[in-house]
């Protein structure tokens, strides 16, 4: 008889031992989910339940630091986070049409911002203080600076290009 | 630090990064290397003429746009714009010959001179760099380094030979006031939080950096993160703390390293922790990471975020200098504030005093960005005027295509979503805490854009509001509610819909939240509409009245027009327009009807002449 693979127990293996490294301490609930986000990329409602538990406050307010802080997703996110600065001085250095172009050419909008496939997610951030180089896109860890439509495109389809040969 | 050591500096702030600085740093190395020229990459105390050339990375020099920035020491020569294909001519020139490479240096736009380093740039001739003159120079990255420049000497003398009282005494009497925005007299609130009973306080350092267009903090904790840690400690002393966080913006990958870094070298060094400089007392310190709240700027706010809550302000008083984190008594400064006291110690109060204004002295960062030719992180004297920030730092204001137009000139927005609009006629006007106050605006944590005759202060000030709006915490309902309905009246506006009454609303419901919100947040936010409505009236009257965008960016108020000379009759547009608003013979030149139009924009997208525009 083969064995009944629990995918559940390496899921929390890790949560165990961010939950560990500080100590199941409540006041450490930020660090704790932002550790976690790190591991998975999003946080998963199983989890944040998980972590209310282990750290004793009502899963109701590990919820509410999730829905309050910008930097948490309650949702999957894609494998490229396109992050368009839409801070002062690049939103007067036109950095509308540039989102909007990066919405047409991955077919998103304000409320689908992660593409079917999980290569994408498209999101605007109110400013990642690189503001000399406005306007600016992000890409994952990548700063790319004084950005186009048109340029902003070419970042895309490299993306797509190297994906599609891997 | 030997003068006359030879070294390439290599700017490595987020600017510099992202224009491809470290390729050009591994490329010196490389370089260097094959040519056999000895290269020392470690800062070392005990030897002032290293045997070879220095590279380093530094932090932010402020000239971001001009980037990738190499300085070569000591003749204090500025490279910009520097790719790794220029490594080879620079190192052959400059570092062999004593040659300059005169295709990479500045080029004045005015006079077309070029100019060789910082000290004939008037980018950085006109400033005053105090808490960043280190910035941009020094390596971030190394303890030893910031020692060597008398790092932490006043950090050391604040614990072994001076007291409390003295410490506060000092900073009350330089006049320091926070950077973060408010302009609360730093020394008043240490005294405040030294007086309180109970052996346990804290110390936060406040780096969450919210405000779109201002990255002074980012730069200070890049580019020299010792000097915050050192003023951490200062306020711990002179409060009696011996608990710190820094709390930095998640946003800000790079400085968050940076920031652990140096408090994990100065643990290392004896400098946190148990025993500092031989005395009896702990100091610890611990960095945390926002995770995106514009309202966690707010005291109250911070100090919930800190424990672990949603990041929601509390009604004040209790002040935290009463009852702060874990209802301790707690100081919380801004970054700059806390860069700026080493230096006060270090140079007497007296001394600080001697710049800036009466009510606002010392310098202040400013982050100069939008229209303008050198965007760029800079520092000023208070009292330094507009004219010569935007006119003179900042070399002139430019057009949508990046030329310098001499008439350009709109508006400047200070401060952020807290702040407000100047026009032309405070130009003259002195930069400080009272007077911009005075005129609608404050110096918030710093940011400065500068605004061409194409922008549209309507969106301007619904830009801001749009902003305020998604971070209000919900609180208070002033706040939450007030914010969306002042954004709805804006979108009336601009989209056509608004009437006298509109305008009048909007600054009663503006009026409201100013005095009914619960924290500083909501306290500001109506302020970029207030002083738009108040210095740019004309525009808005013309969006509410005339139906008519002057700056022609509001799309719905923007009627399509057909280029005659570019039409080519092809009919497109005609089976695009849902109204049929568009008639003309085929192959002859199409009109548009005003009175049909919706301005849905369909038109323009599907002309292959680009002959209609708005």
């Amino acid at each position: 008889m083969s064995k009944v693979k629990n995918t559940e127990i390496p899921k929390f293996k890790k949560v165990c031992e961010i939950l560990a490294r500080y100590n199941n301490d409540s006041s450490k609930l930020i660090p704790i989910l932002q550790a976690v986000q790190d591991e998975y990329r999003y946080l998963p409602e199983e989890i944040m339940t998980f972590i209310a538990t282990s750290v004793k406050i009502p899963p109701a307010s590990v919820y509410g630091v999730a829905t309050f802080y910008a930097h948490f997703s309650l949702e999957p996110k894609g494998k490229y986070i396109v992050k368009l600065c839409d801070g002062t001085a690049c939103h007067v250095k036109n950095s509308i049409p540039i989102l909007e172009a990066i919405r047409e050419n991955l077919n998103l909008n304000e409320k689908t911002k992660t593409t079917p496939d999980m290569l994408f997610t498209v999101e605007t951030v109110s400013c990642l203080g690189a503001c000399g180089l406005a306007p600016v896109v992000v890409i994952n860890d990548d700063v790319h600076g004084q950005m186009t439509p048109e340029k902003a495109l070419a970042l895309l389809e490299d993306i797509k290009r190297k994906e599609s040969v891997q | 630090m030997n003068n006359a050591e030879r070294r390439i500096i290599i700017c490595a702030g987020t600017g510099c990064v992202a224009n491809g600085s470290l390729k050009v740093y591994e490329e010196f190395k490389r370089i260097l290397g094959e040519k056999n020229i000895p290269v020392t990459l470690e800062f070392k105390k005990e030897e002032h003429n290293h045997d070879g050339i220095r590279i380093s990375k530094s932090g932010c020099q402020g000239f971001c746009q001009m980037g990738p920035l190499v300085t070569i020491m000591p003749q204090e020569i500025l490279y910009t714009k520097v790719k790794p294909e220029d490594v080879n001519e620079i190192i052959d020139t400059t570092i062999i010959g004593a040659g300059i490479v005169d295709r990479l240096l500045y080029v004045e736009p005015a006079t077309k001179k070029h100019c060789t380093g910082p000290n004939d740039i008037p980018f950085y001739q006109r400033q005053s760099r105090t808490v960043l003159k280190e910035c941009g120079f020094i390596d971030p990255e190394s303890i030893d380094e910031y020692m060597s420049h008398g790092g932490y000497e006043q950090a050391n003398r604040a614990f072994t030979k001076l007291s409390a009282k003295d410490i506060c005494d000092e900073i009350s009497f330089s006049g320091l006031r926070g950077r973060g925005g408010g302009g609360f007299p730093t020394g008043k609130k240490w005294e405040l939080t030294r007086v309180q009973p109970g052996p346990k306080k804290y110390v936060i350092c406040n780096g969450d950096e919210g405000d779109p267009g201002a990255f002074m903090d980012r730069s200070v904790m890049e580019g020299n993160p010792h000097s915050v840690i050192e003023g951490v400690i200062i306020a711990c002393k002179a409060i009696g703390a011996d608990q710190s966080y820094i709390y930095v913006r998640a946003e800000y990958p790079l400085a968050v390293q940076r920031m652990r870094k140096a408090v994990q070298d100065a643990y290392e060094r004896g400098i946190l922790g148990k025993g500092v400089f031989g005395t009896v007392n702990k100091i610890d310190c611990e960095v945390m990471e926002g995770a995106g709240a514009f309202v966690c700027g707010e005291e109250t706010a911070l100090i919930a975020s800190i424990t672990g809550k949603r990041g929601m302000p509390s009604p004040k008083p209790p002040f935290p200098a009463q009852k702060g984190l874990w209802d301790k008594p707690t100081v919380i400064n801004n970054v700059e504030t806390l860069a700026t006291v080493p230096l006060i110690m270090k140079n007497g109060a007296a001394a600080f005093k001697k710049i800036g204004t009466e009510k606002s002295p010392g310098t202040k960062t400013f982050a100069l960005t939008g229209h303008v030719s050198n965007t760029g992180l800079i520092e000023v004297p208070f009292g330094a005027t507009l004219r010569e920030v935007v006119h003179n730092i900042g070399g002139g204001v430019t057009d949508d295509k990046g030329n310098i137009t001499p008439e350009g000139f709109k508006a400047v927005q200070i401060g952020g979503p807290s702040g407000g609009c100047l026009t032309k006629e405070h130009l003259d006007l002195s930069l400080d805490f009272d007077s911009l106050r005075s005129v609608g605006a404050m110096v918030g944590s710093g940011g400065l854009v500068v605004m061409n005759h194409q922008t549209c202060m309507v969106q301007i000030a619904r830009f801001f509001m749009q902003f305020t709006q998604n971070e209000s915490c919900g609180k208070c309902v002033l706040c939450r509610e007030g914010t969306q309905q002042m954004l709805a009246l804006l979108d009336d506006i601009i989209e056509g819909r608004a009437t006298g009454e509109t305008l009048k609303l909007l600054e009663t419901l503006a009026w409201a939240v100013q005095k009914g919100s619960l924290c500083g947040l909501g306290k500001t936010a109506p302020n970029p509409i207030l002083s738009t409505m108040k210095n740019f009236r004309a525009e808005y009257e013309a969006h509410v009245f005339q139906k008519r965008c002057p700056t022609r960016r509001c799309k719905a108020l923007c009627l399509p027009v057909i280029d005659a000379a570019k039409c080519k009759g092809c009919t497109a547009c005609v089976k695009q327009c849902p109204v049929g608003a568009i008639t003309g013979e085929r192959k002859m030149p199409h009109v548009i009807d005003a009175s049909k139009c919706i301005k849905c924009g369909a038109c323009i997208k599907v002309c292959k002449f680009n002959a209609i525009g708005i």
